[in-house]
């Protein structure tokens, strides 16, 4: 359960996010929808703790990621938007990399790799060194890694970006059984289909505030239009960042 | 604590992959600092040596006004030149390095018994004419000497009483300036060693990160960012210390071959001394550390970061070069200056003296307490977005 209220961060004279306001139940994958520069990045960035915010409260199951970063940070799974990979360390150490610090036992690591390179197929390239890795092995890395500990909400920063039409399809498929496990998913994305494809809720950030925040089905009702595209365009009330 | 640790080990086994960073940063030095001791030492002492045996020839001028003085030096193994037709100008260019005048008057001057007038015309200034000018004189002296001797033998005067003093000159000028090299520079050497081990590793580490955009997901992991820093601080002052100590043992066997029996020096690198210099300069090691990992930290991308690293190295020339050009005798005030205590007391290891546990603990103390004060700073700098997402 992550409840958020009146969030507001600036960078320098930035507006990068103004007064925005949600809630993400539990068990759901919830969308942020947004063309680039709406403030998606920024708000997960202070979700994850990564950034402090300027104003307002965010509650991720009742803890505070600025006074309980470290207990957040354990629950939480991030793919960020930068998914750099160490080149010198193979996927596997990568992903190990992350268990440790994490303080998971080298027992405890090498099983939930070994379940990790099961349901995201990465038998092929577990052992090898990431330098050359494709994009799509490149995510496959980072969300094991952000997966490792086994988190119950899962945070991904446009997850899809730059993958082609295979990896896009197994990613979603991952996303879906993440959900059927139970876990929380919030993911920012400015595809229209990754939405419908995935999300129970959908935000709609523009501009650093919410545009629009419900079911697709209630977002269409709210808009009066027949397609998901219309009605995002409707609600942001320009087409401007749509094409990415 | 063990987020430290893990940050620790993965940034020394990442950079051990490294193969050509490691090479540059760890092992040339090691590898290429004594080789250049070794062959400097024998050019300097062959170049010398072959200068001291040279067979003298000196060009005189007015050789028939004096042709006794003359025949000594011929005696002596020099061999007369013809006087040149523009003397000055020949030294000038170092056609000649050095030529004797007899000046006209000298028959007339000897015959009289006053000191007759022979010049010496040489560049002192040019190094290499520095030895045969000292030669040349040295036998003009003692030519006059002699003659001093047999006239006072010929009054019934015993020629000691000319010599009221006897001034007896010990001259460890050259040996010492020679041994002086190797003195001077191994400090520096090891100096530099302190910055440039660690270097490659304190860019990779914090630049390399975001460049490579690793930073923002290693941030997000549940250790807190000073834990993070100082892990690759350690990794850091690990690879510099490693690379230092290559450099010690590589000297340590590199000493025996030096020129030393020439040189008139004895130095020697003793365990106990390569001890005492490693715990002399770990904190400079921890400065070291701190203060690349805080510039490397501080840069939008690798490449700023690559450019400051070449400033960096000016900060352990300085005290080496002031001591370089003024050498002291070590006080005890010095030793709470960062790096130039060090400079003196690897000086004072290499001699093999005995080092006052006083100036040692100063010397740590002094320059510890200037690294932790960097490392504090280097520690925070993770906490500020705008050098985790500069990029």
């Amino acid at each position: 359960m992550i409840k958020v209220t009146n969030l507001h961060k600036s960078f320098g004279n930035v507006k990068a996010v103004r007064g925005i306001s949600f809630e993400v139940p539990d068990g759901q994958i919830t969308g942020l929808l947004g063309p680039n520069g709406a403030g998606k990045t920024t708000t997960l960035r202070m979700l994850y703790s990564l950034l402090p915010p300027d104003e307002g409260e965010i509650r991720i199951d009742g803890l505070d990621p600025c006074k309980d970063a470290m207990a957040i940070k354990r629950t939480l799974g991030v793919v960020p938007d930068s998914r750099g990979l160490y080149v010198r360390m193979s996927a596997r150490e990568n992903i190990a990399y992350f268990g440790s610090l994490h303080g998971m036992s080298p027992a405890k690591i090498n099983t939930r790799i070994e379940e990790l390179v099961g349901t995201l197929d990465m038998a092929d390239f577990i052992d090898r060194r990431t330098e050359g890795f494709s994009q799509g092995q490149r995510v496959k890395v980072a969300i094991a890694r952000a997966m490792v500990h086994k988190p119950q909400t899962v945070m991904m920063d446009e997850p899809s970006n730059g993958l082609d039409v295979m990896s896009t399809r197994a990613l979603r498929r991952y996303i879906l059984s993440l959900k059927e496990a139970g876990h929380s998913v919030v993911l920012s994305t400015h595809i229209m289909q990754e939405v419908a494809a995935l999300c129970d809720r959908i935000i709609i950030i523009a501009k650093g505030e919410i545009a629009a925040d419900g079911t697709a089905a209630e977002l269409l009702e709210q808009s009066h239009c027949d397609s998901l595209e219309d009605a995002f365009v409707h609600l942001i009330g320009t087409e401007e960042g749509l094409l990415a | 604590m063990s987020g430290l640790g893990t940050i620790y080990k993965k940034e020394i086994r990442e950079n051990l992959r490294d193969r050509r960073s490691l090479f540059n940063s760890v092992l040339l030095g090691p590898i290429l600092f004594p080789i250049l001791f070794i062959g400097l030492g024998y050019f300097a002492t062959s170049k010398q040596q072959e200068r001291a045996e040279q067979v003298l020839e000196v060009p005189v001028i007015g050789a028939e006004h004096a042709p006794n003085l003359v025949n000594f030096l011929e005696q002596q193994g020099v061999i007369i030149k013809p006087a040149p037709e523009d003397p000055e100008s020949l030294v000038r260019s170092q056609e000649v390095q050095v030529i004797v005048h007899i000046p006209e008057k000298y028959p007339q001057q000897w015959q009289e018994g006053k000191p007759a007038v022979i010049e010496v015309i040489a560049d002192p200034s040019r190094r290499e004419s520095d030895i045969p000018m000292r030669r040349i004189k040295r036998l003009l002296m003692g030519y006059g000497a002699q003659i001093g001797q047999l006239r006072l033998q010929l009054r019934g005067v015993s020629p000691s009483i000319r010599t009221p003093v006897m001034v007896k000159d010990i001259d460890l000028s050259t040996p010492q300036s020679r041994g002086m090299l190797v003195m001077l520079m191994l400090p520096y050497v090891l100096m530099i060693t302190a910055f440039t081990g660690g270097m490659h590793l304190a860019v990779d580490s914090t630049a390399g990160e975001k460049e490579r955009k690793s930073l923002e997901p290693l941030l997000i992991n549940p250790v807190p960012r000073w834990q993070i820093m100082l892990g690759k601080m350690a990794a850091t002052a690990t690879y510099a210390f490693a690379s230092l100590f290559l450099t010690l043992l590589s000297f340590r066997i590199a000493f025996p071959l030096l020129p030393m029996g020439a040189l008139g020096v004895d130095l020697s690198l003793s365990m106990g001394a390569v001890g005492g210099i490693l715990l002399a300069i770990s904190p400079v090691v921890i400065l070291a550390a701190a203060m690349l990992t805080t510039l490397a930290a501080l840069a939008k991308s690798l490449r700023e970061a690559q450019s400051y690293m070449g400033l960096v190295f000016m900060i352990p020339m300085i005290p080496s070069i002031i001591f370089m050009v003024n050498p002291v005798t070590p006080v005890t005030w010095m030793m709470l200056v960062p790096m130039f205590s060090q400079n003196l007391l690897i000086g004072e290891f290499i001699r093999g003296e005995s080092v006052p546990m006083l100036w040692l603990l100063l010397s740590m103390g002094s320059t510890l307490l200037i690294g932790l004060v960097f490392a504090a700073v280097a520690a925070t700098l993770f906490n500020r977005p705008r050098i985790v997402f500069s990029s």
